[in-house]
């Protein structure tokens, strides 16, 4: 019986091919990469986390940690050198928004210019409520009003019930 | 009739607002440097890497100062305007050389003309960062006392020269 050996031969010829590819895919991950990455986790962390904080203005809708935009490379470097020059992280947004204003900040700030932004769909909400409310509230006043009718109501009522919009005969 | 008005009003004001948002130019964004005082800066010049122009070099004159790069295709489109800017006379334009081979730059200017006093050469961007840069071309407007007074993204346009920027030089060249 051939089999068993065949297989285990074949499992080793895979487990080698896949450690061969895995070193492959490896080369060009250490030859090519930014080198500084990998030099202290934690600063490359704290990079990251203000890399998300802000906008990239090339490629308006990414933060800068999203976008390879020669731009944002060139930032994150800026942030990276200023952490390790031991700058704050609010000294270094402080840097980003006087150069290119409110707008690279992703979470806008909240001051008079921009509290419409802030408020608006809260005050558009609660002015769609309060319509809501105030349409319902007519209408259940309107239905229970409505509910007796006058004697002439009636009478009215009930000659169009039997004779019907198309007069005598066409009821039935 | 007075039903059908209701969302017919609401429909126009929201084609309305449609219609600016599309008309609004999402990389024109306003700059937080306009009337503060340019970076300071102290680069290598382009054509003399030897020599070095500052801001401070410049102090006592109303000057353009045109951020540009070989590799940037709306540069090409703006350069002739530039050139003709030159020409006239009417307010010295400094180039600043955004992230670009030196080579490349002077061939560049060879080809095309050179508008520039002279160009600042910011190999790594950090100039372009200082001052705010997010799309070559940019253009700054910089006053006597060395305050940007208006900046202009994107090319410049002919009319943009007539109507913008000439009528603010004139108006800087007249103040102390």
């Amino acid at each position: 019986m051939p089999r068993p050996d065949t297989f285990s031969r074949l499992l080793r010829q895979f487990a080698q091919a896949l450690l061969f590819a895995f070193m492959l895919a490896g080369l060009p991950a250490h030859a090519g990469e930014a080198a500084p990455a990998a030099d202290d986790p934690v600063l490359e962390k704290r990079v990251t986390e203000l890399s998300e904080l802000l906008r990239c203005l090339v490629c308006q809708n990414q933060t800068i940690a999203d976008s390879h935009a020669d731009l944002a490379i060139d930032l994150k470097k800026q942030i990276r050198e200023k952490l390790e020059a031991g700058e704050s992280d609010k000294q270094i947004v402080d840097y980003m928004v006087a150069r290119y204003g409110d707008f690279v900040l992703y979470k806008p700030p909240v001051k008079a210019t921009t509290m419409i932004l802030w408020i608006g769909p809260f005050v558009l909400l609660a002015g769609g409520l309060s319509l809501l409310f105030f349409k319902l509230r007519k209408r259940m006043r309107q239905a229970q009003a409505g509910e007796t009718l006058t004697d002439d109501e009636q009478r009215q009522a009930a000659a169009l019930l039997q004779d019907g919009p198309g007069g005598k005969g066409a009821a039935r | 009739m007075g039903r059908y008005l209701i969302p017919l009003g609401l429909f126009v004001v929201l084609v309305g607002f449609l219609a600016v948002g599309l008309n609004l130019n999402p990389r024109e964004l306003p700059s937080p440097l306009i009337d503060k005082p340019a970076p300071a800066f102290k680069v290598p010049q382009l054509h003399a890497l030897d020599k070095t122009i500052a801001r401070d070099d410049l102090k006592g004159k109303v000057w353009l100062l045109n951020v540009w790069a070989s590799w940037c295709v709306s540069c090409r489109q703006e350069h002739p305007v530039l050139v003709e800017l030159a020409k006239s006379n009417a307010v010295p334009i400094y180039g600043l050389n955004y992230k670009d081979q030196r080579e490349a730059g002077l061939a560049w200017l060879n080809q095309h003309g050179n508008p520039y006093v002279i160009s600042a050469f910011d190999q790594d961007g950090r100039v372009g960062i200082d001052f705010g840069v997010y799309g070559v071309p940019e253009t700054f407007l910089i006053d006597k006392n060395g305050i940007i007074r208006y900046k202009h993204t994107g090319p410049v346009t002919p009319d943009a020269v007539q109507n913008l920027i000439l009528p603010k030089v004139k108006e800087l060249n007249a103040a102390s």
